[in-house]
């Protein structure tokens, strides 16, 4: 069969890739493409391990079709550190140890980022509710919800 | 794997074309919520997948100078949150919609999805029906519209016509005093598949209800619109006595199964409760505007 040829965005930078009109985003993230940070849990939209930004939304990407990335704007965890230097969150959540086994880190990077743009000093109930759609099996949130809370504040305080 | 293809026209014309040509085979793509998880678990093999997002007016939300508001079919349900308007006027509507799934769900998961996957728990339809929203269809034979209560066939049913595509939802205007509501009963706190799902939508004058629409979900083959249920809220100031009026109506609309979520039972009991709770936010909001 003829595979489809997408012309997309992903971290800034133009990029092509091939595809089968029934892979997922997050096949051409993980294969093609070689960006292997955005983890399959579920396949099915329930564990939020998957998400990735498009057109500036936070989405499953295994709730997408690869063919749907033409001429829109991916983001992944792959291009939230810049260059040697960590996000914030991502220094946080090292810090105060806010991940064991990694399968869900970068989706609860992805999606904690995503909601510090939409909402600078969320609430810890707001936080919650943001990631209601990210499962964790190790840590049981606490650590994860702390450390977003925590990257809220330095990161507020040094924007003043 | 067998021979898919993947189309996203510009058009609606394009979309109702393809969608005819390929017939039953054929599967219309919005956010995919459903359709992705259906074709991973091989319950839906289609042999073309037809993306409706390029198309202008299944994804903009218009409110006109009379008061209605057109959202189109595909209109992700974060896009809806974040309009303007839409949420002060519509507040039941939009609770319904918006906790349909996670944030990442949000981001793709349209009310037309919701609606055409025929679920009798999807969240987004009782309080449309409580609002009376009609959609509009296009197929080959033209354009038609009827009311959301009339889509459902039966659990992943519609009455759509082959070739057919929803386009969008109208909701109607209505005097100021108004006020809608949506509330749902999940065995957990969040993220789960209703029990029972109730909308109401009403209007008071000077404290009396002039007009109600009662919508009930997850209790039926299809989300039921309840008029026994609007009728004992009609003419009455949302009183206790009427309140146990429309809740005994709702609780005798219930033609509800027994499964893992919760029994026969517990759901005809709960669509009472439920309508009481649903009726008392809906007049608030109506008094308060």
């Amino acid at each position: 069969m003829t595979k489809l040829h997408v012309s997309t965005t992903i971290n800034g930078e133009p990029a092509e890739f091939l595809c089968e009109p029934t892979d997922t985003m997050l096949d051409a993230l993980r294969g093609p493409l070689g960006l292997t940070g955005s983890k399959e849990g579920c396949a099915s939209g329930d564990c939020g391990a998957c998400s990735i930004m498009l057109d500036d939304r936070l989405i499953c990407s295994c709730l997408m079709l690869a063919a749907e990335a033409q001429g829109h704007e991916v983001s992944t965890i792959e291009g939230m550190a810049r260059g040697d230097k960590l996000h914030p969150l991502q220094q946080k959540f090292l810090e105060m140890a806010a991940l064991q086994c990694g399968i869900c880190t970068s989706g609860m990077l992805v999606a904690s980022d995503a909601l510090l743009q939409k909402t600078p000093r969320p609430t810890e109930e707001e936080i919650r509710f943001w990631l209601a759609g990210n499962l964790c099996r190790c840590t049981g949130y606490d650590k994860i919800v702390r450390a977003v809370l925590e990257t809220a504040s330095e990161m507020s305080e040094a924007a003043q | 794997m067998t021979n898919v293809r993947y189309l996203a026209p510009s058009t609606l014309n394009e979309a109702i074309s393809a969608f005819v040509a390929a017939g039953s085979a054929a599967r219309i793509l919005a956010g995919g919520t459903d359709l992705l998880v259906q074709m991973r678990s091989g319950a839906v093999r289609p042999g073309v997948i037809i993306d409706i997002k390029k198309i202008a007016e299944m994804t903009s939300i218009q409110e006109t100078s009379d008061g209605q508001f057109r959202i189109g079919a595909a209109v992700p349900g974060a896009v809806l949150a974040e309009h303007g308007r839409f949420g002060r006027v519509w507040p039941g509507v939009l609770e319904a919609i918006n906790l349909i799934g996670s944030t990442q769900v949000q981001g793709r998961a349209s009310a037309g999805g919701n609606l055409c996957n025929g679920s009798p728990a999807g969240d987004s339809v009782p309080a449309l029906v409580a609002a009376g929203a009609k959609v509009i269809l296009q197929g080959p034979n033209g354009v038609r519209e009827i009311l959301v209560e009339q889509v459902p066939a039966g659990p992943g049913r519609t009455t759509l016509l082959p070739g057919e595509i929803m386009v969008s939802f109208t909701l109607p205007a209505r005097p100021p005093t108004s006020g809608d509501a949506y509330l749902r009963m999940i065995p957990r706190t969040e993220m789960d598949i209703a029990v029972v799902g109730v909308g109401v939508s009403l209007t008071l004058q000077d404290g009396v209800c002039t007009a109600a629409r009662v919508g009930l979900g997850a209790v039926a083959p299809t989300v039921l619109l309840v008029e026994a249920a609007a009728k004992a809220l009609i003419g009455s100031r949302v009183e206790a006595k009427a309140l146990e009026a429309a809740a005994s109506a709702c609780s005798a609309a219930c033609r509800p199964i027994d499964d893992k979520r919760g029994t026969i039972a517990y759901r005809t009991k709960i669509a009472g409760v439920l309508l009481k709770r649903t009726a008392r936010i809906a007049a608030k909001r109506a008094e308060g505007n």
